[in-house]
């Protein structure tokens, strides 16, 4: 027989980092993705519980960032009082798999498990938000597009563990939105998602765009040529126009059971000068349709 | 510290309380196991389904997903801590709209509403939405459900006592309810004994295979805890099953071939603790995989068949004619063809197949949820080698049905281990087991003709159809058979020829799902009725009106009929009718992104089995304590038997329903009431206990020597009979009793009225036939494909509504099907075995719904009353549909109608213009 895999629930960062630095962990924070990635399968694995590491709840404001603790719920996150350019992550916070999911998920479990249809990534990048991973060798900060590195594959080195997502408050102005089409109103995994955060100047054109989608391609991407082209636009026919002459080459849909990927490349572009018009002039955000 | 149990504290329902488990175990299995909670239910272990919500510190989480260890020092509150053993104002409210049907989902649901309603006390229909989309239901539709938590705070009415006769047409409150909505209610995976065996099952890994075991002997001995291993070779009677006695081929277990992707090669039975442990992976048996086919057309070539004695992998053959259809059409004004193609569906009852088997003396036990407790007897004594008297079947509550849980799943391997180990055995299938394991809607792959003469009227049709019904035969013969009786619709079709067959694949059996077939053809049929009007000229409705069905008209198996209601249903629908189109028309003018659509379709469906005998048996006995005992055999899935059946036993009998206990579903004590499919239930077990109540009335009129007029009563042990003046008590103590404590008895039979079917399907399939017709209206996003049904208007003919509420739930319930078969639910072999990529509806995919029950009596049927469990479902797609081209042009071939689809089909139009 196999020996008793080991479980630990460590109370401070240093404790967990030292277990972290002595063999293989799987760490166990919401538990929604462990626990449905068993199926009928026993929990074989060593299990480091990250549920008594108070210190990674809550969201604060360091100097430069506003800095969402590792253990932050989307429930959580809907909660706080968070400045407009966040709009988007709260609607994509809204749309992780149903209350009881969001009451346990947390954000950094979403980054972790590097879903291609993760719904908080496109929000994030929008942001540029960056990954705080800490060991006991130090802390490095990782930008979240260098840290997802393809379909369930991160940067998060073996003793590491991600300790706050932070989001430079250079990038928390303006206005987002966030559409997720999806073939039910809840509980649903993306077919395509979009997440468009612009700030405006003077005269309500686009000053800078920051356009992310996700669930087209392995790793949730930027749309920065189309960033620079929505520059000096306005959000409406304007900004739809810029989106209609964009290729979306850096796109690499696949067919699934969701969606074909001519489907996605046809959907995606709508919903992209869709979330862009949202975020020029909010409204009602969330579902696409 | 390690995996090993340790204790946790915490305060759990108010109690504190200390168990001892695993600490990154499921809360969920913690709570149902060593805590004995079973009202928190499982059903997906993955957080898709949301039926294990309960409330920690007062926030709603699946406890499928919470480490054990997470509980301690917190507040747990789960079904059973809602109340504190009253009933409360959420739960009344449940039962007082109908809001539980089969009772899976409904803890998850409450737990989900009392964490919203401690925030929001008077919630709105969007918040409510909100705070349950994450719990799935299958039964009900879910408007009952909103409408119970928007109202759960309001002034609840006093549901009125019933007098004598006053049952049938009244709603009384499911007699079946209140354990649903305490998390009482016992099913399949609740109440095993503390000492029962868990038994896991190997399946094939492969869609089409041989096999041949290694050292079984020697796994086992690696394996402590590890009680038994079975294999074929232990099966003691025939291992061949199926419900269809001519054409049983399926084993309990696989000998050495497998023919589909999760067939059982055998069972590993031990400790709990071990069984947990198992990984098949380590199994000693090795695979030879052979080629393989998962649709007709892609069967290897030149391959023998998979069943020898059905050449070219078919297994039946059904068809209709009447009249020259060919010549019909060809001389007819106005002809339309067409060809659609469906996805397999699955049932996806929140409940998986679970259940445990004990031998009581020399008789085995079996407690399982099921459908067919008569068939899963004779099925289960034939595989095991029993005589049928050494075997008893008591159906638990089932979490959902559908048709699934009419064949044998887990029954003949639990049943397996107790027989041979002599003790209890207990198992429940995991969701993708479930999944994969059990039986699927056949996918169709058919096309049609229909023509029709310059006014209108039907000239003729021609169809045909082919269903993969995958590896075994199950119901295969029976939708090869239904589908050519149906697929004319409820309309006059003077020539008609109608073809179907039921062809073998290595893809998931396709068995019975709620039409048999039918729901499939009729999106053929009637979509190709809405484009008949449009070459016509004529109006949808007013075309079908045309061609109505009515009384003394033939059918096209040559039945004459009575009682027909399609057309007072289609007259029903008209004023909607005109106010949805004149809608749509408004906001379509300037033509938006999001376009409106009207679509209607409609349905009929014979009750009971096709052109077979199928008769239902009911007893009903007075007691010599004074209670009224109703033997009541038909199985109760959510639909509403125990309450409808002892509506009109209490009728029958001229007792208030109040007086009646429900005695069974037991094989040991109730006769056999037949399954519970074919939407037979309210009328041909529903004519037995008619006849039941009567003939008890009538013996205790004789003895009382008292006229029919004679009104009964029960005053406590006394039966009061008044005739006039006159009044009479019978001290039913002081009467002699049968064995079993009863004074009066009575036990009746009803088999319907039917014939075989010539050659060309002539005769009388069916002695009962209900109708109906809904109108769909829709919004299509034109650039996304996405389609958001807006309302739905049903009118059902049900004979006689013997309960309003329960048949409005049946509606809602079939309709949210129908959304799903339309819009999203497309099961891949193989890709979909989990309630994530597999979608069905959740609360906020299903529109209002407007019910309107029509009743034209039906000759045959008790008080009237017509069957409606299927028909429900019928008319939903193919409403869907026509909705869909009508707001944008596009027809959709290949169901379900998924964004992609919808998109490519508008794109299509596009170019043709």
């Amino acid at each position: 027989m196999s020996r008793v895999p080991r479980y630990a629930r460590p109370s401070t960062v240093a404790e967990a980092l030292a277990l972290l630095a002595d063999g293989r962990w799987r760490c166990l924070a919401g538990g929604t993705d462990v626990y449905p990635a068993l199926g009928d399968r026993p929990l074989a694995d060593d299990v480091l519980d990250l549920n008594d590491l108070e210190a990674l709840c809550g969201i604060a404001e360091s100097d430069g960032d506003i800095v969402i603790g590792a253990r932050t719920t989307w429930s959580a996150l809907l909660a706080a009082d968070l400045p407009p350019a966040f709009d988007a992550l709260r609607q994509a916070a809204r749309e992780v798999g149903s209350v009881q999911i969001q009451n346990a998920g947390t954000v950094a479990g979403n980054l972790c498990n590097a879903s291609p249809a993760a719904d908080g990534v496109p929000p994030l990048l929008a942001l540029d938000a960056a990954v705080e991973l800490a060991s006991q060798a130090g802390t490095r900060r990782l930008p979240l597009a260098d840290f997802l590195r393809g379909n369930r594959e991160t940067a998060l080195a073996g003793d590491e563990l991600m300790v706050a997502v932070r989001v430079p408050k250079a990038a928390a102005r303006g206005r987002s939105a966030f559409l997720k089409l999806g073939a039910r109103r809840y509980l649903v995994i993306a077919i395509a998602m979009v997440a468009a955060r612009l700030t405006l100047d003077g005269a309500g054109r686009i000053a800078e765009a920051a356009i992310a989608v996700g669930a087209c391609s392995p790793v949730a991407r930027r749309l920065a040529r189309l960033e620079t082209a929505l520059a000096g636009r306005t959000a409406g026919a304007d900004s739809d126009a810029a989106v209609a002459a964009h290729p979306f080459d850096e796109l690499a849909p696949i067919d699934d059971v969701r969606g074909t990927a001519d489907y996605r490349r046809a959907a995606v572009r709508e919903i992209v000068a869709r979330a862009v018009r949202l975020a020029g002039a909010p409204r009602d955000a969330g579902k696409a349709a | 510290m390690s995996h090993a149990p340790a204790p946790i504290a915490f305060e759990l329902n108010g109690r504190a309380v200390t168990v001892e488990a695993a600490p990154a175990a499921r809360l969920s299995a913690v709570l149902r196991g060593p805590l004995g909670l079973t009202g928190t239910k499982v059903g997906c272990d993955a957080g898709d389904c949301g039926a294990c919500s309960v409330l920690v510190d007062g926030a709603v989480l699946c406890a499928c997903l919470v480490p054990a260890r997470q509980a301690a020092g917190r507040r747990v509150t789960t079904v059973e801590g809602l109340s504190n053993g009253a009933v409360s104002a959420l739960q009344a409210s449940f039962l007082r709209h109908g809001a539980a049907q089969c009772g899976i989902c409904t803890p998850g649901l409450l737990v989900a509403a009392t964490a919203l309603l401690a925030r929001t006390p008077q919630p709105d229909e969007a918040a409510v939405a909100d705070a349950l989309g994450g719990v799935l239901c299958r039964c009900t539709g879910y408007r009952k459900i909103v409408a119970a938590v928007m109202n759960a705070n309001a002034t609840a009415v006093d549901a009125a006592t019933l007098p004598a006769g006053g049952a049938v047409g009244a709603s009384p409150l499911r007699l079946d309810g209140l354990a649903k909505v305490l998390g009482s209610e016992r099913f399949g995976a609740d109440g095993w004994p503390a000492d029962a065996l868990a038994v896991r099952v190997v399946r094939a890994p492969h869609w089409h295979a041989r096999f041949r075991f290694g050292d079984l002997q020697a796994w086992r001995a690696a394996h402590p805890g590890i009680a038994a291993v079975f294999t074929a070779a232990d099966i003691p009677g025939r291992n061949r099953f199926g419900v269809i006695a001519a054409f049983a081929d399926q084993p309990a277990l696989a000998e050495d071939r497998v023919r589909f992707r999760g067939e059982a090669v055998a069972l590993v039975a031990g400790a709990p603790q071990a069984v947990a442990a198992f990984d098949p992976a380590g199994f000693p048996v090795d695979w030879e995989p052979l080629p393989h086919g998962l649709t007709p057309d892609a069967m290897p070539p030149d391959g023998a068949p998979l069943h020898a004695g059905r050449p070219d992998d078919v297994l039946v053959n059904g068809r209709v004619v009447c009249g020259d259809a060919q010549a019909a059409i060809a001389g007819a004004a106005v002809r339309v063809s067409g060809s659609l193609d469906t996805a397999y569906v699955e049932h996806a009852y929140i409940e998986p197949e679970a259940g445990v088997a004990h031998m009581d003396g020399d008789t085995l036990v079996i407690a399982a949820c099921t459908q067919a407790p008569a068939m899963d007897r004779e099925e289960t004594a034939a595989v095991l080698g029993l005589p049928v008297e050494r075997v008893r079947i008591v159906p638990t509550a089932a979490g959902g049905g559908f048709g699934s849980k009419l064949d044998l799943s887990l029954q003949p391997l639990i049943g397996l281990v107790a027989l041979k180990t002599g003790r209890p055995a207990a198992l429940a299938f995991s969701r993708a087991e479930s999944m994969a394991a059990t039986t699927k809607r056949h996918p169709a792959r058919m096309t049609a003709t229909i023509a029709a003469d310059a006014d209108g009227r039907i000239a003729g049709m021609l169809f045909d159809g082919t269903f993969n019904t995958g590896a075994y035969a199950s119901w295969g013969p029976t939708v090869a058979n239904r589908v050519p009786v149906h697929a004319s619709g409820p309309y006059r079709t003077p020539a008609y020829r109608a073809t179907a067959r039921a062809v073998h694949t290595n893809g998931p059996v396709a068995g019975a799902f709620r039409g048999f077939g039918v729901p499939q053809a009729t999106m053929l049929q009637e979509t190709l009725y809405d484009a008949l009007a449009d070459a016509l000229g004529i109006d949808r409705l007013a075309l079908r009106r045309r061609n109505a069905l009515r009384d003394g008209d033939a059918t096209t198996c040559g039945q004459v009929l009575a009682g027909v209601g399609i057309d007072a249903c289609l007259a029903a629908l008209e004023p909607h009718w005109s106010r949805a189109n004149a809608e749509a028309a408004a906001r379509n003018a300037a033509g938006p992104v999001v376009r409106r659509g009207v679509g209607i379709a409609s349905c009929w469906y014979g009750c009971g089995n096709t052109a077979l005998p199928n008769p239902s048996t009911i007893r009903i006995g007075i007691a010599a304590d004074g209670t009224v005992r109703l033997h009541q055999g038909a199985v109760d899935i959510g639909q509403g038997a125990n309450t409808v059946i002892a509506q009109i036993a209490a009728d029958a009998l001229g007792l208030p329903l109040a007086a009646i206990r429900l005695v069974g579903a037991d094989t040991a004590l109730t006769p056999d009431a037949g399954k519970t499919s074919a939407s037979r239930q309210t009328f041909i077990t529903g004519r037995a206990a008619e006849r039941a109540g009567r003939a008890l009335r009538e013996t205790v009129l004789r003895y009382a020597n008292v006229s029919d007029g004679a009104a009964l009563a029960l005053d406590g042990a006394t039966l009061v009979l008044r005739e006039g003046e006159a009044v009479r008590r019978l001290a039913l103590g002081d009467l002699p009793a049968d064995g079993t404590g009863l004074v009066f008895c009575a036990e009746e039979t009803y088999d319907p009225p039917t014939t075989a079917l010539d050659a060309d399907g002539q005769g009388r399939p069916y002695a009962v036939y209900g109708y109906g017709a809904q109108l769909v209206e829709l919004d299509v996003d034109t650039r996304l494909g996405t389609v958001r049904p807006v309302r739905v208007t049903a009118a059902h003919d049900v004979g006689r509504a013997i309960n309003p509420l329960l048949a409005e739930g049946q509606i809602e319930g079939g309709i949210a099907q129908g959304i799903g078969m339309a819009l999203m639910e497309e099961y891949v072999p193989g890709r979909t075995e989990n309630l994530h990529d597999y979608l069905i509806p959740t609360i906020g995919d299903v529109p209002p719904v407007e019910t309107i029950l029509i009743e034209v009596p039906d000759p045959e049927g008790p008080f009237g009353a017509k069957g409606l469990g299927e028909h429900v479902l019928i008319p939903t797609a193919p409403a869907i549909l026509n909705a869909i081209r009508d707001a944008t042009g596009a027809a959709v071939t290949t169901l379900p109608a998924t964004p992609a689809r919808v998109l490519a089909a508008i794109r299509a139009v596009g170019d043709e213009r």
